[in-house]
């Protein structure tokens, strides 16, 4: 009983996170599809829980050591160098002061295209 | 330990642990929320790394304190790597380094999963739903991990960028492959406890990652980047219901969700199905020689000079540059950006037309000029940028090429037929800088050099961009 709840219960957050990401991802646009990748890589590093979860686990076994070191390692490469990667990207994305002259053509072709942000 | 008198139950509580996670997954989707425009992108990112901290020090409360020693471990090697790897790695190499960060991430995935295997002997005792949700994840992971490891190899040009492939039999073998691997997870979790059956799900998995992407071609590199990141971010998921923990689930299944966005948007910018890209190779190499044989094209190839160029340019009012994965490969982003700022002294209009696919990954292009300082508002998606072709007085095309085709439109029996592409050829005038007349990743033709209207300046993107803005400075 216990455990069919806690399935259905997880398989219930699975499916809506699903929508959710759907709904939220599809906003992202195409401009920063690359750094979007990126920040996803960073936020699967969250695995590392997984590998921190069952290091408390592991006992003995020095092969079971090493696999969950490298596991926390490869968790840890996503989340840090994930994070800082894309924070790297977008800081150039930022609008950065414009020359006055090439400033006064790109708001009028702006206007259209505002509603994007 | 962290502060042992304060560690009392509460906060090793599962209710107070999920409550983290919970916040911590809100974080997660708040931070991507913001990435919908580059005004609010910093600050998203940071949103989610606060929700990743949260769920870090969530776990680690809960954490066996015998080992402190390999948590530290762990952590120190990922940090010694992903830090100096993110901080110095050049934008022009960015789909690799999300190729490897997928890989490591799939690779977490599946040595979980296998320490998990290990720690329960076998699976014993363990609810069978558990049982395949951990051998999904160990298989997937597999996969994403190789799979990864080969795309990141192919971009970095250690492995060769053309399709590698066994021919006709390629997909017998993946099927195999996938069969095996499937047989041997059915096996355990039918209470086989065998280690070596393990090792060889995970070894059938691994060589399926290898004969899945080997098989590719470096322009079909934005799907399978795409693909994978979904793969890991499943793999993810489905290792939070192993685990029962909410915030794996939830970052996962997003990821999941994002990674097949992408690879969908990817695969509809090339008019191809996943299944077909998959299958590896561009349809059959003999039917692309005889679709564009050289007897079609009546019309020359007319070359140009800097120096033509740079007058074409500085007399137009309105220009328009578009960017493909020859400029990415010629680190050409700043002296694109230095011809455009002296074009913009000289009040010509310029802004860049970037199709979805082109470079080697979902928005590569956009990363790269904005590196190079261009004005977000400057950058156009294809639908907003073709209906304004037809009043741009020159389109400069720089090492970008099947994405240009009109043949995409005109020739029914060409293999990129129905591709939407940057309607390039309705400008005024074009000029083409490549490196030489050697047909792109797809082996096409591009019929649009033959187009009277074109000219073709021939050499590195980067230094031909560099020579007209000399050029244009003398006029």
């Amino acid at each position: 009983m216990i455990i069919a709840s806690t399935l259905t219960t997880n398989l219930a957050i699975l499916v809506l996170a699903g929508f959710i990401g759907f709904v939220v991802i599809s906003k992202v646009p195409n401009t920063l599809h690359t750094p979007l990748m990126s920040g996803t890589n960073a936020i699967h590093g969250i695995v590392l829980l997984g590998g921190l979860l069952i290091v408390g686990l592991s006992g003995n076994g020095t092969f079971n050591k090493i696999i969950l070191v490298i596991a926390i390692a490869f968790g840890t490469i996503n989340v840090v160098g994930g994070f800082l990667v894309t924070d790297r990207m977008l800081e150039m994305f930022k609008v950065k002061p414009k020359p006055p002259a090439a400033a006064g053509k790109g708001k009028g072709e702006d206007d259209g295209k505002g509603k994007a942000s | 330990m962290i502060g042992a008198p304060l560690a009392t139950s509460f906060l090793q509580d599962r209710s107070f642990l999920d409550v983290l996670y919970i916040i911590a997954f809100g974080l997660f989707i708040q931070g991507l929320r913001g990435l919908s425009g580059p005004t609010t992108a910093v600050r998203g990112n940071r949103i989610a790394a606060v929700g990743m901290t949260i769920a870090v020090i969530a776990t680690l409360l809960n954490a066996n304190e015998g080992n402190w020693g390999l948590i530290v471990l762990g952590v120190a090697l990922g940090t010694a790597v992903g830090v100096p790897a993110a901080r110095q790695v050049k934008m022009t190499a960015m789909p690799q380094m999300v190729a490897l960060f997928n890989g490591v991430g799939g690779g977490a995935v599946f040595l979980i999963s296998w320490s998990e295997f290990r720690l329960t002997h076998g699976f014993s005792f363990t609810a069978t739903y558990i049982t395949i949700f951990s051998l999904f994840a160990a298989i997937v992971g597999s996969v994403s991990f190789w799979g990864s490891n080969i795309a990141f190899g192919k971009l970095q040009e250690i492995i060769p960028g053309r399709p590698i492939s066994f021919g006709s039999s390629q997909q017998i073998v993946n099927l195999v492959l996938l069969i095996l691997a499937l047989a041997a997870g059915v096996d355990i979790a039918g209470g086989s406890h065998s280690e070596s059956i393990f090792i060889g799900m995970l070894i059938c998995a691994a060589l399926l990652g290898n004969a899945v992407v080997l098989p590719i071609g470096g322009a079909d590199m934005p799907v399978v980047i795409s693909m994978l990141n979904a793969f890991t971010g499943l793999s993810a998921a489905a290792t939070g219901i192993a685990l029962n923990n909410p915030a794996l689930i939830v970052a996962g299944m997003i990821v999941g969700a994002s990674g097949s966005i992408l690879t969908n948007l990817m695969a509809t910018a090339m008019n191809r199905s996943i299944p077909a890209i998959i299958a590896g190779g561009f349809g059959g190499g003999g039917a692309v020689e005889g679709a564009s044989g050289a007897g079609e094209h009546a019309g020359t190839v007319r070359s140009t000079s800097a120096a033509d160029a740079a007058i074409q340019l500085a007399y137009a009012n309105r220009v328009v540059v578009v960017p493909g994965y020859g400029m990415a490969v010629a680190q050409a982003q700043h002296a694109v950006r230095e011809l455009t700022k002296a074009l913009e002294k000289r009040q010509v209009e310029v802004s860049y037309a970037i199709h979805p696919v082109a470079g080697r990954m979902p928005g590569h292009m956009n990363v790269l000029l904005a590196e190079a300082d261009v004005p977000y508002d400057q950058l156009r998606e294809m639908d907003d940028a073709n209906p304004e072709f037809s009043r741009t007085d020159v389109a400069l095309v720089i090492g970008a090429n099947d994405v240009t085709n009109p043949a995409a439109k005109n020739t029914p029996s060409s293999p990129i037929y129905g591709m939407p592409i940057l309607e390039v050829a309705d400008s005024h005038s074009v000029i083409v800088i490549k490196r030489s007349m050697n047909p792109g990743f797809a082996g096409i033709e591009n019929e649009l050099y033959y187009d009277p209207k074109t000219t073709m300046l021939f050499g590195d993107a980067k230094s031909a961009v560099s020579e007209i803005t000399a050029e244009l400075a003398q006029i």
